[in-house]
């Protein structure tokens, strides 16, 4: 007998209800493309991606492409319009790149996304698609994280100075919202420092707008998993 | 809580004179912060896009998105249609259900991962053929779905439902397990039954290996979905009447890991072994690259 025993739910079985052919390779790939679109924030105008190992090999007949790019436009995994996912990125203007790299060590299901925003804001963001369609986040904007997806996630843009992160501790504090576990990063001295959380349970309502209003907070997103699963 | 052996579940589950989908669909409920209701309607939106997938590709060839395989459902379909099936109606109709199934899984349309998406015909198409054979409710085909993922639960947690660790024998295999359970407590046989069906249709794959050409979720997986569908109906069948696995269900789950673990990765979905490397197989994985 195992001696782990694994728990599963009667959904984790007769489940999910997904787009094939692959629950790795096309439905992992998709829920990865929609966490970096509601982590980026805005729509997408470029998108390159870095297919690693076994994405690199067998995307084309996975449907792992469309799948990346069906999440990035905001498509869920059980949506079939992601079959369609070029078409309407054409229409959408979105302009995608697949290139197949070897990044290193990483899970065979790996690829790192370089996006553009509309507003011409650049974002990055690793992932693994790590089976039966889970996921887990292994880089956001150079930041080493990480995220499973499966508990919300916090990320905001803020003034780089004193007291702005107390500032959200607090309003977190406040809400009764406990931290798993946070990256703190800057690129430059006196640049925008960024901020990613991993967060227990479910969140209040009202906390988003909470959070804006602290001193120094530039931007903040919330990823719900109820958003991606 | 849920018990971790077969044996535990048939013994409680024989004192409370109780089925495998009320312990599954119990379990749930204590697990959860849903109400049974809502589950259960969860699980019929399951048997919905179930009845879908299956029909879909029977009515017309749908083809893969590689392009290496399709149209064989339609084909089969017709065929059967006519009369000519040597299998007779029931399991035509399963077989024919399942290459369905997995060939909308090919082609990029919305299916019931159960419990892969490699191995998403098998439990369908036994519940919904068994389904029509009898003129079932859909009360009675959700409570199937509820039986099969009792015994995918149970496979799940004491070895693996993934082809990457275990080979096809975990995902098809399994898949025909919770199948021919489902099909036994849907005609109103015993959890005991029920398992003996499971442990029969699992230990008829035992060995099964993961080969898929280029990779890809296609051959042979779609005509192993149709084989793991008629392999469950014929396991229910004989557990209906009364046989019996001589090996008991938690005893075959434990070889099947065991089986699993013993396999070399080159068949375990790295398509570098079996199938995946015949000429015939290098060949078609070059030209759709």
């Amino acid at each position: 007998m195992a001696t782990d025993m694994k728990q599963y739910g009667v959904f984790d079985i007769i489940g999910p209800i997904m787009v094939g052919p692959s629950s790795s390779h096309t439905a992992g790939a998709a829920r990865l493309g929609l966490v970096a679109r509601r982590l980026c924030g805005e729509p997408v105008e470029k998108a390159v991606f870095y297919m690693h190992g076994s994405f690199a090999e067998t995307y084309a007949g996975h449907g792992t492409d469309k799948a990346l790019l069906a999440g990035i436009q905001g498509i869920r995994y059980d949506d079939e319009r992601l079959k369609q996912a070029y078409e309407l990125a054409e229409q959408a203007g979105l302009c995608a790149e697949f290139v197949p790299k070897d990044l290193g060590k990483v899970h065979p299901n790996t690829v790192r996304m370089e996006l553009t925003t509309k507003s011409g804001r650049n974002f990055t963001m690793t992932g693994c698609s790590i089976g039966g369609g889970s996921v887990c986040i292994t880089e956001l904007n150079g930041v080493e994280v990480t995220f499973s997806g499966e508990r919300p996630i916090l990320a905001t843009r803020h003034t780089d100075e004193p007291g702005v992160i107390a500032g959200i501790t607090a309003i977190l504090y406040a809400y009764r919202v406990n931290i798993g576990n946070m990256q703190v990063h800057r690129s430059d001295e006196g640049k925008d420092a960024r901020m990613y959380m991993e967060l227990d349970g479910d969140l209040p309502g009202g906390l988003k707008d909470a959070l804006e209003r602290v001193y120094g907070v530039k931007q903040i997103l919330l990823l719900h998993p109820g958003d991606i699963s | 809580m849920m018990l971790a052996k077969a044996e535990e579940w048939i013994l409680y589950l024989e004192k409370e004179k109780k089925t495998l989908w009320q312990y599954a669909l119990e379990c749930e409920a204590e697990s959860g912060k849903r109400d049974r209701d809502e589950i259960r309607a969860q699980m019929e939106q399951a048997l919905a896009v179930m009845e879908r997938s299956s029909q879909t590709a029977r009515k017309e060839p749908v083809r893969s998105v590689s392009g290496l395989t399709g149209g064989n459902a339609w084909k089969y379909e017709n065929y059967r249609q006519c009369g000519n099936s040597i299998l007779g109606e029931i399991p035509s109709l399963a077989a024919a259900m399942a290459l369905s199934c997995s060939e909308i899984n090919a082609s990029m349309q919305c299916i019931v991962a159960c419990p892969t998406a490699g191995s998403c015909g098998i439990v369908p198409a036994a519940v919904l053929a068994c389904g029509k054979a009898r003129e079932l409710s859909r009360e009675i085909l959700i409570n199937g779905l509820f039986t099969a993922s009792a015994v995918g639960m149970l496979i799940g947690s004491r070895a693996t439902l993934a082809g990457a660790e275990g080979g096809c024998q975990a995902e098809c295999g399994s898949a025909a397990a919770m199948a021919a359970a489902a099909v036994v407590e849907m005609l109103g046989g015993t959890p005991r039954m029920a398992f003996h069906g499971a442990a029969m249709a699992l230990k008829s794959v035992l060995g099964l290996t993961c080969d898929p050409v280029a990779g890809l979720v296609e051959i042979p997986c779609i005509k192993r979905n149709a084989s793991g569908a008629v392999n469950a109906l014929l396991c229910a069948d004989l557990a209906l009447a009364g046989v019996e696995s001589y090996i008991p269900f938690d005893e075959v789950v434990d070889a099947m890991y065991a089986v699993g673990k013993a396999m070399p990765m080159s068949l375990r979905e790295t398509a570098k072994g079996g199938l995946a490397v015949t000429p015939t197989g290098l060949r078609m994985r070059d030209e759709i690259r």
